[in-house]
């Protein structure tokens, strides 16, 4: 267990590993991601009461689903940044924060777009949309954070703690819906209940979490690559490697 | 398929603004973000490589021998 747990933190091991799954990795997140995609937008039958603008559903849910868990990855990293100053973990956060950025962004998006047909409005104060909008200042600040930090140790503290901050909001993203009375509709996908969704619907979004999801992951690694070469680019094995051609 | 015609299709009732506007954006920042990323990997494997190459080549097998011995942390640039 220790053993694998030094092996993760090792950039170079880390290195090697990612390099192998990120072909797998891209291949079936866009399979996945396409399949679900054409699906819900051409043969998923339209919902009774919000007509086709519901098809927006396919990517909203999904950047939304992804900008949260990612937050909470980023906050696990935190704690294995401040409590075992494992440098992969710092590596991580600082590679994950802009994708944050970008998926939250284009939730509330997509959010503001299905928004004018369904309710009327492109933007309303309500809490979901609030909390969601804190979470698009979180992954701003904890960028603008560690470019404005220079020491890279101290960097990846000040990061660690304000992610571990931040976390407070996710739970209040989560139970908006049902802790005040929102113009949001309640969540469609619960672990604990059947969902709220015809199968013909279903099918194709939890297609599209999943495609995302394994994108998002070919994404992290390479990112996570690119930082790793950034810092150890004085190493023998940074060197070795680059110079057999390796990638 | 849910619509009769493929104009219906990008109709989609008069919701298809809507609907293919959120679509366009997500392809464009997901696509924009992978290529960007990618773009950015290759450009830094490049910068070693060309480093690395210039240092074998003004002073040989002695720069390799120090290279390897030398752990210090560097200033680079994040953008």
């Amino acid at each position: 267990m220790w053993q694998f747990f030094h092996k993760l933190g090792s950039p170079k091991w880390f290195y090697g590993i990612a390099t192998r799954f990120m072909p797998w990795l891209l291949v079936a997140g866009l399979m996945l991601l396409l399949a679900g995609l054409v699906w819900g937008l051409a043969f998923a039958p339209k919902d009774y009461l919000q007509g086709n603008s519901y098809r927006i559903i396919f990517i909203h849910v999904p950047t939304a689903f992804l900008a949260q868990s990612m937050y909470i990855m980023m906050a696990a990293a935190g704690v294995v940044t401040l409590v075992w100053r494992m440098k992969l973990a710092d590596v991580f956060v600082k590679a994950v924060a802009p994708v944050g950025l970008v998926f939250t962004f284009l939730s509330l998006f997509t959010g503001a777009v299905w928004g004018k047909p369904t309710w009327g409005t492109w933007w309303i104060w309500d809490a979901r949309l609030t909390s969601m909008l804190i979470l698009l200042f979180l992954y701003g600040g904890v960028i603008a954070l560690d470019r404005a930090i220079n020491d890279e140790k101290s960097a990846a503290r000040a990061v660690a703690v304000l992610v571990l901050v931040g976390v407070v909001n996710i739970p209040i993203i989560k139970y908006s819906v049902e802790w005040w009375n929102t113009l949001h509709q309640p969540a469609t996908l619960k672990l604990t209940e059947e969902p709220s969704m015809p199968t013909e619907m279903l099918v194709p979004l939890l297609l599209s979490i999943a495609g995302l999801y394994l994108l998002f992951g070919w994404l992290a690694c390479l990112r996570m690559k690119t930082e790793i070469l950034v810092r150890e680019q004085r190493t023998r094995w940074v060197k070795d490697m680059i110079m057999a051609g390796g990638r | 398929m849910a619509f009769d015609s493929f104009s219906a299709f990008l109709a989609m009732e008069g919701h298809g603004p809507y609907v293919w506007t959120c679509y366009a954006v997500f392809v464009v920042f997901v696509a924009g973000m992978m290529f960007w990323s990618a773009r950015r990997n290759r450009a830094v494997i490049e910068g070693c490589k060309r480093r690395f190459e210039q240092q074998q080549g003004t002073s040989g097998q002695d720069v390799r021998q120090k290279a390897s011995a030398t752990f210090t942390r560097v200033e680079v640039s994040q953008d």
